[in-house]
């Protein structure tokens, strides 16, 4: 039996030119690039190579890029180190109900710490409106974080809109574009960020590897102390493999990143608009366009999101759920619950995920196996037959 | 293609022993860990309060023991159903002056309600537990009977499966003793082999049924009230009724001269009766919510009223005592004992055997004095 994987805004593999790129700097260039030597030198240059592939993605300096373990770390980073060294200037925060949990989690330590944050709920497609941030900024407001777009529901926010709001206003603006780098086109100029966070293993690079963009200029406290690196803005001997890894596999996305993301276009149109004509009572969640080219989320009416991940599972086909238990965390998806589904439809969700590796019979044979597993989980649903 | 087989993994060394053995029978094996979301989040420096079971490292363990022996293992949500079909039988049984057992509920509404549910929602026909308990096969019918083990026989809590399931349930380990399932554990190198048995409420931290049912139940049922003898004098107050349980003799704050045992709990007049150890023998008992296991017995139920002997367990730490069924319809029953029973414990179940069959159980209402 064929796997098909769609599950790529979860983790990508690694593009066989990165793994290929990786490869030498475990054995052979292993130096630790703040060694003086021949062997440090070696592996800073490596390092400093990556570190232009990555501003120049993003339309960046390479001094304003640091390399972190992940985009969780780096959203921990730009929120905790931004209110740290900004104490003179305020107290308060504004983020979304959206955000993912690496901003969310941080949000509420600092709300303990006695900092003020203000959570900012989006409308019912999941668009954050740039006046509502605009509303909730006060004179204490250091740091405003709006992710780039959603991870489960893959909505993309106005971010430019909403940085020249929270610039006006004199506060720094973050933004999580793991989702989004990659994928689209990210400009940290054209949006108008202070700060942003990306991952490397969502763009078919390497796990533990992550990168924050701070904008020359901003005060950042460091989060890792304990050594000179990354500018003593970031201590620990560097992961040169996956540093390297990250810088590769950004290079490969910025050549091939547009025609991908007109395909994933396609094939997502195509999943969505066989589901909803196949099945009854399904519904899209987040916006059908504003939305990033590989996303697809809808719930399905009187049916969990576990049985129909499991069953698909046990057909080879990976997909996600917003309501899955995998570590003892079971509440409904924060996501569909903000933009005000009700809790069956958050148990109903399913997110699929397209990527560099999806092929059009994958998803012939979804639409092809995905109804009959609806129909007999709601042949035994004993809401579904009351129903009309 | 093999049977599938749905096993519930808690992590602990049954219920892997359970998985290992249908993989070797050749069956196509499927682990499950119920997830009861228990596991707090370990606030901020503060570890969790963490049950025995089913937190994290259940979940972790009973992983871990799915990829040795070579199965897959998936975590299911069972948060809402433990809640609605187990804890709040739970509180509101002591809010009612009862003494429940959410193992029995759980296993009649969890592993063999939504688990089998949710069992077939993959198209898998059959659920096994590490149950200590067998289901044979006796002419055309099924019937539950008792673990080969007489020590850790687990057949009491099983009284509420229904009669119709026991053909999509298997337990792998009723032929087999606790010892046993440890040396085969050990001998296959399974993880969880030393790991100790739990034998809490698995729900409850701590073990602390007081202190979770005071986060759970408002102010108004923590009404005081008076604690009297038999013939009504008031002897003391307390503080609840859900704080005692038939039987009980510490913690009453009673002084007197021959020690005093809890009687009985007095839900309407909100009082705790206490007597000598004399008043908590019971010739008989009145039980309700009959479920029965076995069809023959079902179907003749009516002729249990011509004074069939049988054996019952009031409690799961008992010893099987002769019972006769004196009157019986389909929702409530009476039960004599030739010899009187000590601290029959309203909420509990009344589970009936012959021999190592399991027959059937119900809820004691309550116990009486004499065999009327």
């Amino acid at each position: 039996m064929e796997k098909i994987y769609f599950d790529y805004a979860a983790t990508t593999p690694a593009d066989p030119q990165v793994l290929e790129a990786m490869k030498p700097f475990f054995h052979e260039n292993f130096g630790n690039p703040s060694s003086i030597h021949s062997f440090g030198r070696e592996a800073r240059g490596a390092m400093d190579d990556a570190r232009q592939k990555v501003s120049s993605f993003l339309g960046a300096r390479p001094e304003e890029i640091i390399f972190t373990s992940s985009g969780t770390e780096a959203d921990n980073f730009a929120l905790f180190g931004v209110l740290w060294a900004n104490a003179a200037k305020g107290n308060h925060v504004v983020t979304t109900a959206i955000e993912h949990h690496a901003v969310l989690e941080p949000a509420r330590f600092l709300e303990k710490l006695g900092y003020k944050v203000t959570s900012v709920r989006p409308d019912k497609d999941g668009i954050v409106h740039p006046e509502d941030i605009a509303a909730a900024m006060t004179d204490q407001t250091v740091l405003v974080s709006v992710m780039h777009a959603n991870n489960e529901i893959g909505t993309i926010q106005p971010i430019k809109e909403i940085a020249s709001l929270v610039k006006e206003k004199g506060a720094y603006m973050h933004t999580d574009a793991v989702q989004t780098v990659g994928h689209i086109p990210v400009n940290v100029d054209d949006l108008h960020v202070d700060l942003l966070s990306l991952s490397a293993h969502k763009f078919y690079g390497p796990k533990g590897v992550g990168c924050l963009y701070v904008r020359k200029g901003t005060r950042i406290a460091p989060f890792l102390r304990g050594g000179g690196q990354e500018r003593h803005r970031r201590a620990s001997t560097e992961n040169i493999p996956g540093i390297v890894g990250c810088g590769k596999a950004l290079e490969i996305c910025s050549r091939s990143m547009a025609s991908e993301a007109a395909e994933q276009t396609r094939l997502r149109d195509k999943l969505m608009a066989g589901v909803q004509k196949k099945i009854d009572r399904v519904y899209l969640n987040g916006h059908a366009v504003q939305r990033l080219p590989n996303n697809v989320n809808f719930s399905v009416e009187y049916i969990e999101g576990e049985s129909m991940l499991l069953n698909l599972d046990m057909l080879g086909v990976a997909a996600s759920t917003g309501s899955a238990c995998t570590s003892g965390d079971l509440e409904p998806s924060h996501v569909l619950l903000s933009i005000g589904r009700p809790h069956e439809l958050c148990h109903g969700s399913i997110r699929l995920t397209l990527g560099r590796y999806t092929r059009e019979e994958e998803i012939d044979r979804f639409l092809d196996v995905f109804p009959k597993i609806v129909a007999k989980l709601r042949a035994m649903s004993p809401l579904y037959d009351k129903k009309p | 293609m093999a049977k599938k087989v749905m096993v519930a993994m808690s992590g602990g060394v049954d219920s892997s022993v359970a998985a290992l053995i249908l993989k070797e029978q050749g069956y196509d094996v499927i682990g499950v860990t119920m997830c009861f979301s228990l596991s707090r989040r370990p606030a901020d420096g503060v570890p969790g309060r963490r049950p025995a079971c089913c937190g994290l490292e259940g979940i972790e363990d009973a992983r871990r023991v799915a990829r040795d022996i070579g199965i897959p293992h998936y975590v299911l949500n069972f948060a809402r159903d433990l809640e609605e079909m187990v804890i709040l039988d739970f509180v509101s049984e002591y809010i009612s002056g009862r003494t429940p057992n959410p193992c029995v509920r759980c296993n009649q509404h969890l592993k063999f309600g939504r688990l089998l549910h949710k069992a077939r929602a993959l198209g898998v026909s059959k659920v096994a537990t590490g149950h200590y308990a067998r289901v044979e096969k006796e002419g055309k019918a099924h019937v539950l009977k008792k673990g080969i083990d007489q020590k850790k026989d687990q057949s009491y809590f099983l009284c509420l499966v229904k009669r119709q399931d026991l053909p999509r349930i298997l337990f792998p380990l009723g032929c087999m003793t606790k010892e046993e399932v440890r040396r085969v554990a050990l001998k296959k190198g399974l993880s969880v082999a030393d790991k100790p048995g739990s034998q809490e409420i698995c729900f409850v931290p701590g073990n602390d049924y007081r202190a979770f049912l005071k986060e759970r139940l408002n102010r108004a049922c923590f009404r005081p009230g008076a604690i009297v003898d038999i013939s009504g004098k008031v002897l003391g107050g307390h503080r609840g009724i859900f704080n005692y349980t038939v039987g009980q003799r510490e913690g009453l704050g009673i002084s007197a001269v021959h020690p005093l045992y809890v009687v009985r709990l007095d839900e309407k007049e909100n009082k705790v009766v206490v007597g000598p150890r004399e008043a908590l023998f019971s010739r008989s008992l009145v039980a309700v919510g009959p479920n029965w296991l076995c069809a023959r017995f079902a179907r003749f139920a009516r002729n249990f009223e011509k004074n069939r002997h049988l054996e019952a367990k009031i409690r799961y730490n008992q010893p099987q005592v002769p019972a006769r069924i004196s009157r019986l319809t389909r929702a409530r029953l009476e039960v004599v004992f030739p010899e009187a029973q000590r601290a029959v414990t309203p909420g509990q179940f009344i589970v009936f055997y012959t021999n190592d069959v399991v027959l059937g159980g119900a809820r004691i209402e309550q116990g009486k004095a004499d065999a009327s």
